[in-house]
């Protein structure tokens, strides 16, 4: 079943326009910086921008930076609400379900392609924008090592080798999969309370948008630590010497809490629900 | 093959199965009746586990579902309220998708399995274009063609002939002739009493949730013990039969008696000319309509309103 749910999301159109629109953003992004070489002020703007002008190889980084916030959830989130709600309203859910497909097995492999698609998106977004940022920014010094921003280390001049580069890039992948994993539970969940795909989308995409405003609010500071969106940019921390792990760790274990609530919440339901479309 | 017992579904207050006894055995070829909306999907949901029983046990292949119901879809083919096809991939990509979802599907013999399955249905020619371009007809022989993949035990279709031509539902009910023979059994159900009439031996009515006739179709339509006899010398056989008939209608008569035979001679040797002579049997409709009470479900009258 995990291999037909593959096969379904290769095989779909969508998968890679979704991709497209993740990897058209950064390069848009490369090309006003390149032409007008106007860099964000200190302390505004994506992380890692100012950076970039410099050393083009960084631009992952800054990539990651951009797509992060709205454009990534807001892809995740789409894919997951239309996980099990788009084969109910297709008339396709009933079908697997009599071939038959466990209902435990089909949320497995749901989830399974969504994490293929998070990766597969992570991956076109970082190879891509390597690509944009060498040719636009030109690398700089391959030999000994890139040396971190200051807008980020807050110490500038601390010079990181490729290979070092290359885990921190890795372990970034890895973090932020993770944290669009958590995504992904809250839209899977409400997938098989719906059986509408832009409902369920919608409702994680509401639950983010108030975790991120209560987020930034001083009066939720009670809340705040158990926010979905709370560490999401944590990862930024890979990229400091050395790595800061505390926020790092808060923020893997708090999207392993919400996985493990909500997919089990979805197991739930959806084992013990009436499929009537 | 199918046994219910008490089977009851309610959604909320509404009760959609009511204390249903179905049984269908094997080699039937069973026809489900019923105005829309007296149960007979939801009926068909519960015998294959995506709709969960509030009261009763139901047996499919000789074990309960829905406990066992994994070792049993795998020999049932079914067709639930029309096919459910991925719009995008082309028709033959869907079936395979589907058939290396589950168990039972071998990957070897794939191929082969989905060519002889669209063949069968009439798909033999079909190209790569999205199922999303194919007529409503196409994607009924289409969602037939996923039922037959793994030749399965039992077929249990919900409406197979929605959006078929004439001739198209004919050669569906030709392929279920010739699966049956090939010793499948088959659940049929339908609103229209034609198609379950021409192909089903056996009949469940239900209305209003319960299945209040089941019956081997040849018993429903016995004869009634009246002959109807159509004769230009209706007055000289009213004379003759005095007191045996029972209606008439132009040259229309309808007689009491047993052989039509034996009265086909009494009248000839009587001199009175006789043009068509036959024993009298129920339809199935007459049948359908004695047994149901309830108005058509997709009527909506006014409530306080007198349901005709």
């Amino acid at each position: 079943m995990i291999r037909v749910e593959l096969a379904k999301l290769f095989r779909r159109p969508r998968t890679y326009v979704i991709a497209g629109l993740l990897c058209a953003l950064p390069f848009i992004v490369a090309v006003f910086l390149a032409t007008t070489r106007i860099p964000p002020p200190p302390g505004q703007g994506g992380a890692f921008l100012s950076a970039v002008l410099s050393n083009g190889a960084l631009y992952p980084a800054a990539a990651l930076a951009l797509v992060l916030p709205v454009l990534l959830p807001v892809s995740v989130a789409v894919l997951a609400g239309d996980a099990v709600a788009g084969e109910a309203a297709a008339g396709t859910l009933r079908y697997l379900l009599i071939r038959p497909v466990g209902r435990t097995r089909l949320l497995v492999a749901k989830l399974v392609s969504l994490i293929a698609f998070v990766l597969f998106a992570i991956v076109t977004v970082l190879v891509t924008s390597y690509l944009t940022g060498t040719a636009l920014f030109g690398a700089q010094a391959t030999d000994a090592g890139v040396t971190l921003p200051a807008d980020v280390t807050s110490l500038s001049g601390v010079t990181i080798t490729p290979a070092g580069l290359a885990w921190r890039l890795l372990a970034t992948v890895g973090y932020l999969t993770i944290s669009m994993l958590g995504v992904a539970a809250i839209a899977l969940f409400l997938s098989t309370v719906t059986d509408s795909a832009l409902g369920a989308a919608m409702g994680a995409l509401a639950v983010l948008v108030v975790s991120q405003v209560l987020v930034t609010l001083d009066a939720a500071a009670a809340v705040r630590p158990y926010l979905p969106t709370r560490y999401w940019l944590a990862w930024i921390d890979f990229f400091r010497e050395p790595v800061l792990w505390r926020d790092i760790e808060r923020g893997a274990a708090l999207q392993v809490v919400y996985l493990v609530v909500l997919l089990g919440a979805a197991w739930a339901n959806f084992t013990t629900r009436d499929v009537t479309t | 093959m199918i046994v219910t017992r008490d089977l009851t579904k309610r959604y909320g207050r509404t009760t959609a199965v009511r204390e249903v006894g179905l049984a269908v055995r094997e080699g039937d070829r069973y026809g489900l009746l019923g105005p829309n909306g007296s149960g007979k999907t939801t009926l068909i949901r519960l015998l294959l586990g995506l709709v969960f029983a509030t009261g009763g046990d139901i047996e499919v292949l000789g074990l309960p579902v829905p406990r066992r119901v994994r070792d049993v879809l795998p020999s049932v083919g079914a067709l639930v309220e029309g096919p459910g096809m991925y719009p995008h991939l082309p028709g033959r990509t869907n079936l395979e998708l589907f058939d290396a979802a589950g168990p039972g599907g071998g990957r070897r013999d794939r191929r082969r399995r989905i060519g002889e399955a669209l063949e069968r249905v009439g798909l033999a020619g079909i190209d790569r274009r999205p199922v999303r371009a194919y007529s409503l007809g196409m994607r009924q022989r289409l969602g037939l063609a996923a039922a037959l993949l793994r030749r399965p035990r039992l077929l249990i279709l919900d409406e197979p002939t929605n959006g078929l031509d004439p001739r198209g539902i004919r050669e569906i009910r030709d392929l279920l002739t010739e699966l049956h023979g090939e010793g499948t059994t088959v659940l049929l159900s339908s609103h229209l009493l034609t198609e379950i009439e021409a192909f089903c031996d056996r009949v469940g009515v239900m209305d209003g949730g319960r299945l209040v006739l089941q019956d081997d179709l040849a018993t429903l339509r016995a004869p009634t013990g009246r002959v109807v006899l159509r004769t230009p010398d209706a007055d000289r056989a009213l004379a003759l039969l005095d007191g045996r008939v029972e209606g008439r209608d132009g040259d229309r008569l309808t007689v009491r008696h047993r052989a039509p035979d034996d009265l086909n001679a009494e009248l000839v040797t009587a001199g009175v000319r006789v043009r068509e002579l036959a024993a009298e049997r129920r339809s199935l409709e007459q049948v359908v309509l004695d047994a149901t009470t309830t108005t058509s479900a997709d009527r909506a009258d006014r409530a306080g309103g007198d349901p005709a």
